[in-house]
């Protein structure tokens, strides 16, 4: 675990850990937050909004089942409209969350400590968002098992040489790793519920859910070393995730899509949006659960720095990406460079670089990243910029290709549009649960922050 | 009259300092069947038990290896003896398209193996356990450290191992009926 003895508080930083705190008050707060707060209207309403826009999705999903994929707007040339859009844009948001808990943790980092938990969450509920994607995009999405290797009657096995087959395998094996990583790191905590709680209902729940879990030190350092070799598992993983997600573009021969760069390049900027997913769920959520002595200006700054860091190399992305067309000298390279910037799409594109790349150069100001509203602005900002970058890799490489003859526009229908606010609203909806079931906070983590966690010598 | 039978003497500490200090002390006057709890991670306090190493790291080498060449194998297999198609004019075992498919099930069984491996190990789920009979134990989950010397000790005796935690500075003791 991440010792206190590096929390070092600079002349002007602002402390991981508001002073005055112990074990106790530590584990009274956070755990309150789940067994003593009342519900609030402002929960009521946000859940019910949430709930209501989740039903956009299962709408979308009975069309899409009942008529088929041609509700879409998706038709050749441009087979991959906003399901493959979305799915990367989610599924990059996840990253953070994984970073966080698992590259912060191998570098030391403790101020991880008190966001790691609620980012798992964030990953996973986004994850499993991107999961259902390539599903409903199939076209026959009740036979989604043909993706799977498994002995059957067809005697056919899937192939393994295809891009398509290794993200099956990259999203089920991430998605896996994120649910047990974040349900381990919930054991101790849900154990401290169950032993916090006189409802008898409430303790057999929680007593259910914590397998037992009592401290003993050899369970502890089984734990430990648990924990540290699933996060060593979860680096790479994490990183050949959107590696293998580029891959699905950079396999294809489309011009826009085939260049070496794509695998560095999504995995910023889905660290990128996923921190802006980060801030935008963490400043709501430090201030309405009054928790600001844990997540404290901080964190916030941390991640707007992290933000800006990957925002650059994104930057660097376009940059070389716009150059290679140039410097290949393929006319059809060329062209796409000319058709991002002046054809049909090109609103798009210079919103995507105004999102991206302009608009966060102002985190390079300090009190801009110590400013919540600000902060929480330029997250939305990066949010829809990196949703555009996806939806300009996808739509716009696709619509103008080789022949002229087979070129087209994409335009979105209803219930693509459906179908992505429903994503949105699920995923909330799954934020608001997740809030109030759940210490948001990891409260034995926290607890090792504090100088007196420390065992001096004899 | 029939008493209970005793699982082990149980006292309790304020601070890691404390128990860890407490524990190193109960290991060099010769108790063996000891254990100690704490709300969070110490790890100085498994080293003071007397536990120093845990099969994990090796359960996840094991299931690494496992998804390694499982992963790779069933590829192999599959192209090259149950059904293999010419793609692209590469062959057969075309080894290098195979990669990130054995990477990610070298880190699925590796992880999945890490996991399980810690609650085997550790006996879990295990919903009862003697030591929640002491209603003060429900501390050990949130702000206290216990400190226990199991009955089953061939030094363990009622009086003189309640005298021995006593003058470790316990803050209380108890006895914890199995």
């Amino acid at each position: 675990m991440v010792r206190p003895t590096e929390v070092e508080v600079g002349e002007d930083k602002a402390p991981v850990l508001e002073p005055g705190h112990s074990f106790e008050s530590i584990t009274d707060k956070i755990s309150n937050i789940v067994l003593k707060r009342p519900v609030h209207l402002g929960w009521v309403a946000g859940f019910f909004v949430s709930f209501m826009v989740m039903q956009g999705l299962l709408l979308g999903m009975t069309v899409l089942f009942v008529k088929g994929v041609g509700e879409w707007g998706v038709n050749i040339p441009i087979g991959w409209g906003f399901a493959i859009v979305n799915f990367v844009w989610w599924i990059g948001i996840g990253h953070a969350g994984t970073l966080i808990s698992a590259i912060l943790l191998l570098l030391r980092q403790s101020w991880r400590n008190s966001i790691n938990r609620f980012a798992e969450a964030m990953t996973l509920f986004a994850v499993a968002q991107a999961g259902m994607f390539p599903l409903l995009h199939l076209g026959r999405p009740w036979v989604f098992y043909w993706l799977f290797p498994y002995p059957n009657t067809m005697g056919y096995w899937p192939n393994f040489r295809s891009p398509l087959v290794w993200d099956v395998f990259a999203v089920s094996t991430y998605f896996t790793i994120s649910l047990v990583f974040w349900f381990i790191g919930l054991i101790p905590d849900l154990a401290t519920l169950r032993d916090r709680t006189d409802n008898s209902f409430i303790r057999f729940t929680y007593g259910l859910l914590s397998m037992g879990w009592r401290g003993s030190a050899r369970h502890w350092a089984r734990y430990e070393t648990a924990y540290l070799l699933l996060a060593g598992l979860a680096t790479p993983l994490v990183l050949s995730v959107h590696t293998v997600v580029s891959f699905d573009f950079a396999i294809g021969i489309v011009p826009g899509w085939h260049t070496t760069i794509f695998p560095p390049y999504f995995v910023a900027g889905a660290i990128y949006s996923g921190f802006a997913m980060v801030l935008v769920l963490a400043i709501p959520i430090r201030r309405f659960y009054n928790v600001k002595d844990f997540i404290t200006d901080r964190h916030l700054e941390n991640s707007a720095m992290i933000m800006l860091a990957t925002g650059l190399i994104v930057a660097y992305g376009y940059g070389m990406e716009a150059f290679m067309n140039w410097y290949s000298g393929n006319p059809y390279e060329n062209f796409l460079r000319w058709n991002r910037l002046h054809g049909p799409y090109a609103p798009w594109y210079w919103l995507l670089l105004f999102c991206n790349i302009f608009l966060p150069q102002i985190l390079w100001i300090r009190r801009i990243r110590t400013n919540s509203i600000w902060l929480f602005l330029i997250s939305l900002d990066v949010l829809v910029g990196m949703w555009l970058e996806r939806f300009i890799i996808v739509v716009v490489s696709l619509h103008r290709d080789f022949l002229t003859s087979s070129w087209g526009m994409y335009y979105p229908t209803r219930w693509d549009w459906a179908v992505f606010m429903g994503t949105l609203g699920m995923f909330c909806a799954l934020m608001f649960l997740f809030v109030r079931l759940l210490p948001m906070i990891s409260m034995f983590e926290l607890s090792t922050l504090l100088p007196e966690a420390e065992v001096k010598p004899e | 009259m029939i008493t209970e039978p005793i699982f082990g003497m149980m006292a309790e500490f304020d601070t890691p300092t404390d128990i860890v200090v407490a524990a190193r002390r109960t290991s060099e006057a010769g108790y063996k069947k000891i254990d100690a709890y704490s709300p969070f991670p110490i790890e100085e306090l498994a080293e003071a038990i007397g536990f120093h190493h845990n099969g994990v790291a090796l359960i996840t080498l094991i299931g690494g290896l496992l998804g390694l060449f499982g992963g790779f194998m069933l590829q192999w297999w599959v192209n090259t003896i149950s059904y293999p198609i010419n793609i692209g004019g590469r062959p057969p075992n075309s080894w290098p398209a195979f990669i990130p498919v054995t990477f990610e099930m070298t880190i699925l069984f590796a992880g999945l193996s890490a996991v399980f491996g810690m609650l085997v190990l550790n006996g879990l789920p295990m919903p009862y356990h003697p030591v929640f009979n002491v209603p003060r134990f429900e501390r050990a989950t949130q702000d206290k450290f216990f400190l226990i010397i199991f009955s089953s000790d061939a030094r363990y005796d009622t009086i003189h191992t309640r005298a021995f935690l006593e003058g470790l500075g316990a803050k209380s003791i108890s006895e914890v009926p199995s």
